[in-house]
């Protein structure tokens, strides 16, 4: 019953450039060849693009070229970048749903990976104590100090690979493995906006409240989101971010 | 303008929500019952998607200071004005003074109140809805409360000379231009999607997701057979259904993707999440169907402990679904008082 519309004439070809692999990333493939992208209708208004195995870099980089062209085409109402996938949005009553799979398959062929010169951004954190209450757990879960912990977090250059969740939130690429710490088993009722926490292997930055299950090693005051602003968020993908310690309560 | 005497709960300022602020993670908003919407519009003289109240709990009370034109759409609130009753699907004018009581859904959940002019709040983000989870849109990012003033937006009066090949402007508040016209009171027919079905599971239409074939064989005859039941736990971001459990076959979680409004997500747990108006952007969970748009409308006037089940479809009977909604509206708007002869 789903319709899978990949095209199944072309033959999978060897990519001539290395895909870059994130530093810290715990996905280690030295694969050479870009698997072809499956894409699904997901209702009569919507398809989404998935990339193929492995999450890597280069994969995430060739999605926003994608995502950039798509959304210039007539009758594409949003192009929404996952973690190595992507959903266009469009017209169901105006764009032909074929034939917009075509022009994705032939866009994700031709898509170099985005050159766009990412920002880099730098987010000032007050880490533990009232700020950061998780930080001692997730350093005892690391085997680390908490100072050990703050340090390996400021440490890394973060890349924003998609906004999603609220608005402005950034999934990051490039948490230090040791760092990852399972989500609580008690979801807070509420976590305060600007809370710098990590659920499992990822880490990131609440825009706003939000009830969530992450471990909060920090805080700031930074706002990632102004509705009136234009950009309405301080972040994009293929930005890089690192977090700077401000105060550590450790 | 227009005084909130009394709010009620979970009641908010919604138009058509925001198109083309997902990859930013800005949620769609906008109306549960976007069809609804649209007709309260139409008859109050606006264009489909104007700003108008969407009310989900009573009692909520207006106080109407200035004259104006407001028009029902959506679930029978049992809504009086000045006392007498007053019927969904039905416009009529409002003098200085009046005021407007809904009380309790008697069937279906959601009522719209549209104001000719629409409500007049700052467009953000491309729309006036309010986005209840980030707090932003609408009046002040939140539901309404006592003591909260609304204001309607300008309205032309349309040229009742003008020739009929030319039709009225979709994007102008039409007002009628003779005193006999502005005094009309009227109304259509209930919609039959309206119907609620009585005791009969409501039949929703769905077109297979992505992930339908991670589910196990006994678990898409479950999805598809089966009767499920709307539980409480549900609101604007998603409605949570009861029934059997639906088992996956084994496999890795899903990466974090795009989702949108009418797509069945199935947790762990095993028990379906139909993504509504304010679901979040991006989800994880496998997608074992997408209810078509035009079958959204149906099921947001679903009460809770109320049943549905699945009906297949493909995606040529959604777009035509959508068609005969716009057919729909299209007449309605040629039978107003004020479309050109």
């Amino acid at each position: 019953m789903p319709v899978d519309m990949a095209s199944r004439r072309r033959p999978r070809r060897a990519r001539s450039e290395a895909p870059t692999i994130p530093r810290h990333a715990s996905v280690q493939k030295a694969a050479a060849a870009m698997h072809r992208p499956v894409i699904h209708a997901l209702g009569e208004g919507a398809l989404i693009l998935q990339a193929g195995t492995g999450a890597t870099l280069a994969c995430q980089q060739r999605l926003w070229a994608v995502a950039a062209q798509a959304s210039r085409w007539p009758h594409v109402r949003d192009a929404v970048p996952g973690m190595n996938n992507l959903t266009i949005l469009f017209d169901p009553l105006a764009a032909d749903p074929d034939g917009l799979s075509a022009q994705l398959n032939a866009a994700w062929d031709g898509a170099a990976a985005s050159r766009r010169p990412g920002r880099r951004i730098e987010i000032a954190v007050d880490y533990g104590g009232a700020s950061g209450p998780d930080l001692e757990a997730v350093a005892r879960h690391a085997g680390l100090s908490p100072r050990e912990v703050v340090q390996r977090h400021t440490a890394a250059d973060y890349i924003v690979y998609f906004i999603g969740f609220q608005p402005g939130f950034p999934y990051l690429g490039g948490l230090d493995p040791r760092l990852a710490t399972p989500r609580r088993a008690d979801p807070r009722l509420v976590v305060p906006a600007g809370s710098v926490g990590i659920g499992g292997q990822q880490t990131g930055i609440y825009p706003l409240s939000a009830p969530g299950g992450w471990q909060l090693i920090g805080r700031s005051a930074l706002r990632l989101f102004e509705p009136a602003a234009d950009p309405p968020t301080l972040l994009q993908p293929g930005d890089r971010v690192r977090f700077v310690a401000a105060e550590v309560a450790a | 303008m227009i005084e909130v005497v009394r709010a009620g709960q979970l009641n908010s300022v919604q138009d058509m929500g925001r198109a083309g602020s997902r990859h930013l993670g800005v949620c769609q908003s906008g109306a549960l019952d976007r069809h609804a919407l649209a007709i309260a519009n139409l008859l109050a003289g606006n264009p489909v998607d104007a700003a108008a109240l969407e009310v989900t709990l009573g009692p909520c009370e207006l106080l109407f200071r200035d004259a104006g034109r407001i028009a029902l759409g959506g679930a029978d609130f049992a809504a009086t004005l000045d006392g007498r009753p007053l019927a969904p699907w039905w416009s009529v004018p409002v003098r200085a003074g009046q005021r407007l009581t809904l009380r309790a859904a008697r069937q279906g959940m959601r009522a719209y109140v549209a104001l000719a002019g629409g409500i007049d709040v700052a467009i953000v983000l491309g729309a006036r809805a309010t986005d209840l989870q980030a707090g932003f849109g609408g009046l002040g990012g939140r539901a309404l409360r006592a003591g909260d003033t609304l204001r309607a937006g300008p309205r032309e009066p349309s040229s009742s000379s003008a020739p009929t090949s030319s039709p009225p402007s979709p994007s102008v508040a039409r007002s009628p231009t003779s005193a006999s016209a502005a005094a009309r009171r009227f109304g259509i027919r209930a919609p039959a999607y309206c119907d609620g079905g009585a005791d009969a599971p409501l039949p929703i239409r769905v077109m297979p997701g992505p992930d339908h074939g991670l589910f196990s064989a006994a678990a898409q005859r479950a999805f598809w057979d089966g009767v499920w039941t709307l539980t409480p736990h549900s609101n604007r971001m998603g409605f949570r259904l009861g029934g059997p459990v639906l088992a996956r076959k084994k496999g890795k979680d899903l990466p974090s993707h795009g989702v949108l409004p009418g797509v069945i997500q199935v947790p762990p747990a095993g028990q379906p999440i139909v993504l509504m108006a304010d679901a979040q952007t991006t989800g994880g969970y496998p997608k074992i169907g997408v209810v078509i748009q035009s079958d959204l409308a149906k099921l947001a006037q679903l009460r809770v402990h109320r049943q549905l089940r699945f009906v297949a479809c493909d995606a040529a009977q959604a777009r035509e679904a959508l068609r005969q909604d716009g057919m729909c509206l299209r007449q309605i708007q040629a039978a107003m008082p004020w479309a050109p002869p």
